[in-house]
């Protein structure tokens, strides 16, 4: 017993498995917060861009900055973006639209097949609240009242598609608390904030990662389309000592299959949503973001599965 | 698998009915220019709220929940602030979807509600001079006009203010103008008041064609009039000389 403590664990390509541990200095934690504080960045820089917009009039050579809210914008009155997901909704329900939403939400699509699902990590207000949950539930260490399939997402999407044709209008969008949050905070929550409570009491005491990982249908629209996003986190096979740190940060870590990931020399799973949060706390800098194109697979099949010996 | 089956056909009547009585709530918006019909409208708009952006006088708002408008859903409350019927309509050229009717070309032919007046409490009507509405309207003398009704024994003559739906945009000016402290005229969704006398009534004197102007009386028919009596009987027996 006192041998097997002594001697350290070794990883499958034969180097001792190292734990992740917190820096003590403060650019330490920084540089291990750093994809959580840019995505902080980024989705509350949209929402205020928004609101600026909206309530300050805030404009570029007399070109609003960025008008409406994450349903359907114009940037500075010219680059029209809409939701694919709901936009497709709308188109459902049998009405013919204006060309304008539909470029837009072909531009949001084509952004989204480069960068993969990171509308849910990086832009989704929604993402605050259940990370939020999340922590808190791990704090203070609550376990889960339900058990449900990831997979439900797949099923509330097709459930959403069908009851947009059967009841004429746009299913999700009626009912959805990510609308109600940007829509609210840009424009006016009035009883909205029961939704988004609604959703954090959710994570928090039911099911964790649940709203995001388990039911929201443009959560599962975005990992169809992410399926072959050119973003991925490259997995560099051979550092991998299998220590399982990345996927306990992982709010999907279905995805952080090592198996799969170190054959493919990277998270090929589309319900990835490129957060970056295994990155920052892989020990062994196995994981890293790159494009598609870019991870070089060796050629011979045997060196990805082949675990590498220490030269010693 | 009918496990699976049974919850989501559970699931999906459940948000159904949701979604229908969303849609209900809208029966007393009064919607931005050009809008679609209330169905049309409710499954197109995309929720985005560039027509509120888009309005200059803050008169649009989207409807948060619990709001008399289904949730997200553009309309604005005539008596806080009406539609000042900007002729550019930038409200409706801000629309992405279509849902603001892109069609539209001129503010005056857009329908967003129709003004009603309460005739029990309207000024006017009790014989006061106000016709404020009236002053107010941005199609004067065609959707409001004033009409008089003559001085009677012991009462004001009365100059009555009538709106007309065929030219009433629904803005609501008069709605924000009216003096009283509840408003006596009012923009409310036309379908909520206006009537339909049906196709069947043919009111042949409003009708002028080829038809009605050949309106006579049938040949067989002669008008009666009954002969004057020469004398009146039994009137002059006393000045006869038989008694």
């Amino acid at each position: 017993m006192s041998e097997a403590q002594n001697k350290p664990r070794l990883g499958p390509n034969g180097r001792p498995v190292r734990p992740f541990v917190m820096p003590e200095t403060l650019g330490g934690k920084l540089s291990v917060w750093r994809y959580i504080i840019l995505r902080r960045i980024v989705q509350l820089g949209v929402l205020v861009l928004f609101f600026g917009t909206f309530h300050w009039g805030w404009s570029i050579k007399e070109k609003l900055l960025l008008t409406g809210n994450l349903s359907s914008s114009s940037l500075l009155d010219v680059i029209p973006m809409a939701d694919p997901f709901a936009t497709l909704q709308i188109f459902l329900t049998g009405h013919i639209l204006e060309s304008e939403v539909i470029i837009g939400a072909a531009l949001v699509l084509a952004v989204y097949l480069l960068l993969g699902r990171v509308w849910c990590s990086w832009v989704c207000p929604i993402n605050m609240v259940t990370d939020l949950a999340g922590w808190l539930r791990n704090k203070i260490g609550i376990s889960n009242m339900v058990s449900l399939k990831r997979n439900t997402r797949y099923a509330v999407l097709v459930l959403t598609l069908v009851l947009s044709v059967l009841t004429g209008v746009a299913a999700f969008e009626w009912v959805s608390p990510i609308s109600m949050m940007h829509r609210g905070i840009i424009f006016g929550l009035g009883f909205g904030w029961t939704a988004i409570l609604g959703i954090f009491l959710f994570d928090l005491l039911i099911l964790k990662h649940g709203w995001c990982g388990h039911i929201c249908p443009l959560g599962a629209f975005y990992s169809l389309t992410g399926k072959t996003a050119q973003l991925r986190i490259a997995f560099d096979t051979p550092t991998c000592t299998h220590c399982g740190e990345c996927a306990k940060v992982c709010p999907e870590p279905q995805v952080l299959n090592l198996k799969k990931a170190s054959e493919a020399w990277m998270v090929a799973s589309g319900e990835c949503t490129n957060c970056g949060r295994c990155i920052a706390v892989c020990p062994e800098d196995t994981l890293k973001f790159n494009f598609r194109q870019s991870i070089k697979k060796p050629e011979s099949v045997s060196a990805t599965t082949q675990p590498r010996r220490n030269p010693t | 698998m009918f496990q699976g089956g049974a919850i989501a056909v559970t699931g999906g009547l459940g948000w159904s009915y949701l979604l229908t009585q969303q849609a209900k709530a809208a029966a007393f918006a009064i919607r931005p220019p050009g809008a679609l019909a209330e169905k049309d409208f409710n499954a197109t708009c995309i929720k985005c709220g560039q027509c509120v952006v888009a309005c200059p006088y803050d008169t649009l708002k989207l409807a948060s929940a619990g709001e008399a408008a289904p949730i997200g859903t553009p309309f604005y409350i005539p008596r806080d602030i009406p539609c000042y019927m900007c002729p550019d309509i930038p409200c409706m050229e801000a629309c992405p979807t279509g849902a603001l009717d892109h069609g539209l070309e001129k503010i005056e032919d857009s329908r967003m509600g129709l003004a009603v007046i309460d005739i029990e409490n309207c000024l006017s009507w009790k014989g006061l001079r106000c016709e404020v509405c009236y002053r107010e309207c941005p199609v004067k003398d065609t959707a409001i006009t004033v009409e008089k009704h003559p001085r009677l024994i012991s009462k004001h003559a009365m100059f009555v203010p009538i709106v007309h739906s065929n030219a009433c945009t629904g803005c609501g000016i008069c709605e924000k103008a009216c003096p009283t402290e509840e408003a006596a005229i009012r923009v409310v969704e036309p379908k909520l008041v206006q009537g339909k006398i049906g196709e069947h009534y043919r009111l042949g004197w409003t009708i002028d064609t080829e038809v009605t102007q050949e309106f006579k009386p049938h040949p067989r028919y002669k008008r009666i009039t009954p002969e004057a009596p020469k004398t009146a009987p039994g009137m002059d027996y006393l000045n006869e000389g038989d008694l």
